[in-house]
């Protein structure tokens, strides 16, 4: 597999040029004569499609820092301008916030792979170390990115992803201050934090050139875990597995596109769309899903060095496995104890993801003990044990008798293993959105929204309206710091006309200057200025309500949400639910009663059922026939609610409409090619049978 | 590979070919979002709308700098000297011919307004320097004249005029 190439170039140019640098020759050693066994399945696809958002994730994060800017007090505005004023820039930041994700998804399963087909035994125990290696340096990548941002979360997990180094003995906190550069999470943290993630991925990039060439030296395994024998138990890397990758990619990029397209904002953290505040902690800090069962562990443990060391552990321990398992066989397939124990463990990781994204207290904490027992007495326990006592079934002479044995013998497990693994993928990411759990209060009813769905689009009069309620009622406090006249007259807004919307800026008096006087003036508002405060600055917004601050309201739809509770959240998944923040606008604004009699109301606040806590220091905003529609729809609370929150998830989510057209067509597109790239497989594979 | 009938061969080429151009297609759309992100953002196409400047102080013989989409907009208030010096050329002895009168607008004869981008590499070129009174470039000598036309050096063609109108006799509105 390994050795001098058999390649021998025919053109003279390309003879003088192999002779010099053998570029060519290695690259068709490599991928094109390469001899894969002829028994791989699906799951052996995974490698190739992790290559594949390697090269996304790398291409869209080198587009992104074109756009982005690492200082403190600019970071948040400057990812929400890529994602408004951008071209495409919609796009290439949920390519890369859910690439990461995708990424992350089919690591596991790659690991899961490896784990269940013993793909870390002689001779390739090498080949694994440097795929934990691979593993290790993602989990930094993508904390380090998750930060970029400057959101809520982003600071907040920095803050403590970074304290847990403090746990060290004697020098932990010289070195937290280290990592800072500072005396707490700062600028010099957000800028080292960039640069490293933008180093990373090719550090990244270079490790995965010694897996793949520690994998081209020992050969690939294979789901019989028999090594290759003959020439027939084998076929060349192209076309065979080349195609069935192609193929495996173009279904992945499917799932991919549900999530870019649909429902970008799924496996993020509302929190994250309010700008990171030093003064103010989220009720629960979670991490992005990938790393909920880890978070788990670190919870766990009673003892803050001993959470520490557990987390690091669990990971460090995967390392160890070639010398853990000592059996002879290797896939699990032939091993009837292992193949149990391997789905208990996945169903414990699963639990711990889930745990992780709980609230730590009371039945989760002693839950997540005993997971976390059971986590390392995997590795620790029973696959030592199971090494000595198994008596492993027969295992096929040859790659090429297992393949015969298989021909003509449906593939019956696989389905309930996929849908399984989904299901459990599903929990895991519902996990991260449940963190609220705690908050409590009644669920704000779900409305049904033209802007929902695959062919969603926002009502226009909706928009309209809406936008003159916030003028005349949300504006008289509230900012929105993120949208421009401009933007009245985009597509896919409200519809007004350029000449329109200049009309509604010159309405406005914008404090500009100084001139060359030194002097502050008053001008006419233009399409390139922003809705502007009703305070000069924040100390007066205070001063004006009472010491609350009011919020911007561009994100607001995007930053808010309420608990959906299991099992909804999967069936979000598949009905592309993603108007939590709409419904909590609307029911919050309509959720204000007089106080319960035993209900404790802080004084200068109001009641309001669906507000966490139910004490909120905004007064019932509006009422019946404050606002005049002119379009003859009533005048109620009811609908300014509706109409509004219809506003605010378009200045949250000005791109919506383009996303979700574009989203079709990619869908139509990927869903043809697919077909396509199936047949042209499996004509392929036809002659290997 | 064995042998197999010509009408298994048209069909499965075609399916290769369908398959192959089906990728084609989708890896050259995948490259467009990659490409259009550099062409400027909405917030700098707005901030590239037109502006409005103020004549009133620009006294004779004077004159001003300003932006418009970071290009520098030089504005002369030409003198009587100066817009004869400009007229009095033949036009035909000019490397890039065009009369006065086409570099300003009619009635507002003493107003030049040029973008203050050498034609050349892109310098800035100084005012008010160079053997005729108007412009010269000092990074490769290119010499413009007092209507902002090239007379000498490596420059192709006279300093472009920015769009711009007359809102009242005092104030221009430049885009």
């Amino acid at each position: 597999m390994s050795g001098p190439s058999s390649y021998q170039p025919s053109h003279p140019a390309l003879q003088w040029f192999e002779k010099r640098l053998p570029l060519i020759g290695l690259i068709h050693s490599s991928f094109i004569a390469y001899p894969t066994p002829r028994n791989l399945n699906y799951w052996w696809t995974f490698g190739g499609i992790l290559s594949f958002m390697l090269g996304v994730q790398i291409v869209t994060g080198v587009i992104l820092a074109m756009h982005y800017t690492p200082h403190v007090d600019l970071a948040f505005n400057s990812v929400e301008s890529i994602v408004r004023d951008v071209n495409y820039g919609w796009l290439l930041r949920y390519l890369h916030s859910n690439g990461a994700s995708m990424f992350f998804i089919a690591v596991y399963i790659h690991m899961l792979r490896g784990l269940y087909y013993g793909s870390y035994k002689a001779p390739r125990e090498v080949l694994w170390i440097l795929g934990v290696i691979i593993y290790l340096l993602m989990m930094a990548t993508g904390f380090m990115g998750y930060v970029l941002p400057w959101g809520q979360m982003s600071f907040w997990g920095a803050t403590v992803i970074t304290n847990l180094f403090s746990a060290i003995p004697y020098v932990g906190e010289s070195i937290v201050t280290l990592l800072w550069g500072g005396y707490a999470v700062g600028n010099p943290t957000l800028n080292r934090f960039f640069s490293l993630h933008y180093l990373l991925p090719f550090v990244i990039a270079g490790v995965v050139v010694l897996h793949v060439w520690a994998l081209h030296v020992v050969g690939q395994n294979n789901p019989a875990g028999v090594e290759v024998k003959t020439e027939k138990d084998v076929v060349p890397f192209t076309p065979y597995a080349t195609i069935k990758d192609g193929f495996g990619i173009v279904c992945f990029m499917i799932f991919y596109a549900w999530f870019v397209f649909y429902i970008p904002n799924y496996l993020g953290d509302p929190d994250n769309y309010i700008p990171a505040n030093p003064g103010v902690t989220p009720a629960h800090i979670v991490p992005e899903w990938y790393y909920l069962p880890f978070y788990a562990i670190l919870r766990s443990i009673p003892s803050k060095l001993g959470g520490v060391i557990a987390m690091f552990s669990a990971i460090i321990v995967l390392a160890f496995l070639p010398w853990l398992d000592s059996a002879k066989t290797r896939s699990s397939k032939y091993r009837p104890l292992a193949k149990q124990f391997f789905w208990i463990f996945v169903v414990v990781c699963v639990l711990l993801g889930w745990l992780g994204g709980k609230p730590a207290e009371g039945i989760y904490i002693t839950a997540g003990r005993i997971l976390t027992f059971c986590y390392f007495a995997y590795f620790l326990i029973v696959l030592p044990i199971l090494s000595r006592i198994e008596t492993p079934r027969a295992v096929p002479n040859s790659i090429a008798d297992d393949v015969l044995a298989k021909y003509g013998k449906k593939a019956g497990p696989m389905a309930p293993v996929i849908l399984a693994l989904v299901l459990a993928g599903g929990l895991v990411m519902g996990g991260s959105q449940n963190a609220k759990a705690a908050e409590g209060g009644p669920t704000p009813p779900s409305l049904s929204w033209s802007f929902a769905g695959p062919f969603g689009k926002f009502d226009r009069g909706a928009l309209q309206r809406g936008y003159k309620v916030y003028k005349e009622v949300c504006a008289t406090c509230h900012s929105m710091n993120l949208v421009h006249f401009r933007n009245l007259a985009d597509p896919g807004g409200p519809g007004f006309s350029a000449a329109q919307a200049l009309a509604v800026a010159s309405d406005i008096q914008v404090k500009d200057g100084p001139n060359d006087a030194g002097d502050m003036f008053d001008r006419p508002g233009r399409l390139a200025d922003k809705f502007p405060a009703p305070f000069p600055n924040e100390n007066a917004a205070r001063a004006a309500n009472g010491g609350a601050y009011p919020p911007d309201l561009s994100l607001l739809a995007k930053a808010r949400n309420y608990d959906r509770g299991f099992p909804q959240f999967i069936f979000d998944f598949f009905t592309q639910f993603q108007e939590k923040g709409p419904n909590y606008i609307d029911a919050l604004l309509q959720g204000y009663e007089d106080a319960p009699k035993d209900f404790q109301l802080p004084q200068g606040a109001y009641y309001n059922k669906y507000f966490p806590g139910h004490a909120i220091k905004m007064p019932k905003p509006i009422s019946d026939d404050q606002v005049t529609y002119d379009d003859g729809t009533p005048q109620k609370v009811e609908n300014y609610a509706k109409d509004v929150a219809t506003f605010m998830m378009w200045t949250a989510e000005p791109h919506l409409e383009a996303r979700k057209k574009l989203g079709l067509q990619v869908m139509i597109f990927l869903i043809i090619f697919a077909f396509l790239m199936y047949f042209t497989k499996k004509k392929v594979w036809a002659d290997a049978h | 590979m064995t042998t197999t009938s010509s009408a298994q061969h048209t069909r499965r080429d075609f399916l290769y070919v369908a398959t192959g151009a089906v990728a084609a297609v989708g890896a050259a759309a995948a490259v467009w979002p990659l490409i259009s992100q550099m062409n400027p953002d909405a917030s700098t196409i707005a901030a590239g709308a037109p502006i409005e400047v103020d004549l009133t102080p620009i006294a004779e013989g004077q004159d001003i700098k300003v932006f418009w989409r970071g290009k520098p907009i030089f504005i002369s208030h030409r003198t009587k000297k100066q817009i004869e010096d400009a007229r009095a050329v033949p036009v035909s002895s000019l490397p890039d011919p065009q009369t006065d009168q086409a570099r300003v607008k009619e009635g507002h004869d003493q107003w030049l307004v040029v973008i203050g981008i050498c034609t050349h590499l892109g310098c800035i070129p100084i005012a008010h320097e160079g053997a005729y009174d108007g412009f010269f470039c000092p990074c490769h000598g290119s010499v413009y004249d007092t209507s902002g036309r090239i007379r000498q050096g490596p420059a192709p063609s006279n300093l472009p005029i920015p769009p711009y109108a007359f809102v009242s006799d005092s104030k221009i509105k430049i885009g």
